[in-house]
């Protein structure tokens, strides 16, 4: 029978036996997905999710007009006061936008993705016999889209505004990528608090929480030197100056220092605690 | 031969309220087995908890032998389920829909394409394939439902409510459907607050009220015990009474009941044949008639039959099923109203 030969769970409309069979059904079951059907399942998703965004343009505002206003709105303001002048600002600047906006960005993944969990189609997604990981990590991997956006749209208004990266191409890659890198894994800790919260509100006013005393409390727009004692040892441990001072380093200097590999490191550190505990309350919450 | 559907005292509690408090369901194979009961009475929670949708609390639960607490992995993949509320995707277009679950389900991209136009064929949604699903009528929506939980032909589907909120038309042509897919070979267990529906389609019946089993039989079983439906006699002259009670008793075997306002007869009937015989016998008696009309039994005359009391709403467990929007108020009391409205 040629059904046989197809792997398990497979269906054919139409095409296979006239009826169904229980007991082969049951016998075909397995009792979890592997890994290479979970990484499937997740490309599946992020199509879901890449649909979605084509449908949806006004996802990405925030990637967009954003990045723009933000660079535009910071270094006209606080340009002259911090460093002297505009230009002598954006090599400060722009790096700390950056990292902004991987904040921002990722904390719009936490909140869409706790927003699109109401919807009823999630109900499907989880009486499916799929990895729990999947409708989680599906969506993440399409928005990866969006931080190539932002990242993109910020490094190209701070050139158009007459910022010079020293690094040249490669440094600037390397920044962005590296923005990318920390927008996606930051993601995880606001999925997370999307499986815990109640609603997309919630998730909205948990993250701002976080949001704003990590990007203002760190290095990000001012020299950390600038700070008082307490304030500058707190902006020192900040995980968010760590991918700052990371993304000078290579933008404006190309050079791979070790701020580098902490910022690294922090990534895969949020990562391997986030990722879990947020699969874990997805499926808790079945 | 295993049954499809094994449970012994299941239970759900949201805080103090036991939702599902102790059902125990036999659902063999090849049947479709109607879960019936007014909103709130824990049908939903029931069906969610079989789905892997909920931690069961308490309880044994087996779909074709397989435990549904323990292995929930090989129980989706046994199951397909339709929701109270279409769990499609709005973003997507029909196609898309389908070939997004078929390609979450191990389907190559190609197979998912011809299953996906298959079935939008097989139902009727052949010509709304790339039309999104948002822009989709209720009925669409449902029939969309139901052609994803057969993407894989699963042994046994669960249906929750599938006609709530259609109107006649619609509704037959479900019934149609579902009646086909029991030919091909599923199960399905359904739930419904619809006597006429569980009538139409079950081949037997479970009464759910307040989170437990009160009743449970075919069809005729149930509708023995309140007849099939009641001719209502509204007399010309009330002095007549005895004369029709006397006349009706002669004709037929049920007991006619008086009404309060005493002019007014209630006779069960088996059959809506027996009104002719009724009618015809007052005739001959001379019975003066002023109104006659014939009402199917409600929901409420069985479970005013099974269980003493009428089937009021439970809005305050409706609430606590789980469904995303079940919070809203959305949930289909609307529709209902009409059918739950206490005996006459």
């Amino acid at each position: 029978m040629s059904t046989l030969a197809l792997p398990p769970t497979i269906g054919q409309a139409g095409a296979g036996p006239a009826t169904i069979d229980p007991a082969e059904v049951v016998a075909r079951t397995s009792s979890r997905p592997s890994p290479s059907q979970a990484v499937a399942q997740t490309f599946s998703m992020a199509w879901r999710a890449t649909k979605m965004m084509r449908r949806n343009p006004e996802q990405f505002f925030d990637v967009t007009i954003q990045p723009l206003l933000f660079t535009a709105m910071f270094a006209y303001v606080f340009g002259g006061a911090i460093s002297g002048s505009v230009s002598d600002y954006l090599p400060l600047m722009i790096p700390g936008i950056l990292a902004q906006t991987a904040l921002i960005t990722s904390m719009a993944t936490g909140v869409q993705l706790r927003d699109d969990m109401e919807k009823g189609v999630f109900d499907r997604f989880k009486a499916l016999p799929i990895s729990r990981l999947a409708p989680l990590a599906g969506p993440m991997m399409a928005d990866l889209i969006r931080y190539g956006v932002a990242a993109t749209l910020t490094l190209a208004s701070g050139i158009a505004m007459g910022y010079r990266p020293g690094g040249g191409v490669l440094g600037v890659l390397g920044g962005w990528l590296l923005t990318i890198v920390s927008g996606w894994s930051l993601a995880w800790v606001f999925t997370w608090i999307g499986t815990l919260a109640r609603s997309a509100q919630a998730v909205q006013g948990m993250s701002m929480l976080i949001m704003f005393p990590l990007t203002f409390l760190s290095n990000a727009f001012v020299p950390a030197e600038s700070l008082p004692g307490w304030l500058e040892a707190f902006v020192k441990v900040n995980p968010v100056s760590h991918v700052v001072t990371a993304c000078r380093d290579l933008i404006n200097d190309g050079a791979v220092t070790a701020q580098v590999g902490w910022a690294l490191v922090g990534c895969v550190a949020l990562v391997v605690i986030f990722a879990p505990l947020a699969v874990r309350s997805y499926a808790r919450k079945m | 031969m295993t049954n499809a559907v094994d449970v012994t005292g299941l239970v759900k509690a949201f805080g103090d309220v036991r939702a599902v408090n102790g059902i125990d369901l036999e659902v063999r194979q090849g049947e479709i087995f109607g879960v019936l009961g007014p909103n709130g009475a824990g049908k939903t929670t029931t069906l969610r908890m079989l789905a892997t949708l909920l931690p069961i609390d308490e309880g044994e639960a087996r779909i074709f032998g397989v435990d549904v607490r323990r292995e929930p992995h090989r129980v989706r993949q046994i199951l397909g389920v339709t929701g109270q509320y279409a769990s499609v995707d709005e973003n997507l277009t029909a196609a898309e829909n389908l070939r997004l679950f078929a390609r979450l389900q191990g389907i190559s991209r190609r197979q998912a394409r011809t299953i996906a136009m298959e079935l939008l064929d097989q139902f009727g949604l052949a010509d709304a394939a790339d039309r999104l699903v948002s822009k989709f009528s209720g009925g669409m929506r449902r029939r969309l439902d139901l052609a994803a939980s057969m993407i894989t032909r699963p042994p046994l589907i669960f249906l929750d409510e599938p006609t709530t909120g259609l109107d006649p038309r619609t509704r037959g042509q479900m019934w149609d459907t579902i009646r086909s897919l029991v030919v091909q070979g599923s199960t399905i267990l359904l739930t419904t607050q619809y006597l006429d529906e569980a009538d139409q389609l079950a081949d037997r019946i479970a009464v759910i009220d307040h989170g437990r089993k009160v009743a449970e039989g075919t069809p005729e079983e149930l509708k023995a015990q309140v007849g099939s439906s009641t001719l209502q006699v509204t007399l010309a002259h009330s002095d007549d009474r005895d004369l029709a009670m006397a006349v009706v008793r002669g004709v037929l075997a049920g007991e006619p009941t008086l009404s309060p306002e005493s002019g007014r007869i209630a006779v069960p009937m088996t059959t809506a044949d027996d009104a002719a015989d009724v009618l015809i016998a007052l005739r001959k008696a001379g019975v003066g008639i002023q109104a006659v009309n014939v009402d199917r039994p409600t929901l409420d005359e069985v479970f005013l039959a099974i269980t003493g009391h009428g089937a009021e709403e439970r809005a305050d467990t409706a609430a606590g099923t789980g469904w995303p929007g079940g919070t809203n108020g959305d949930n289909g009391t609307n529709d209902t109203s009409g059918v739950l409205e206490v005996a006459r």
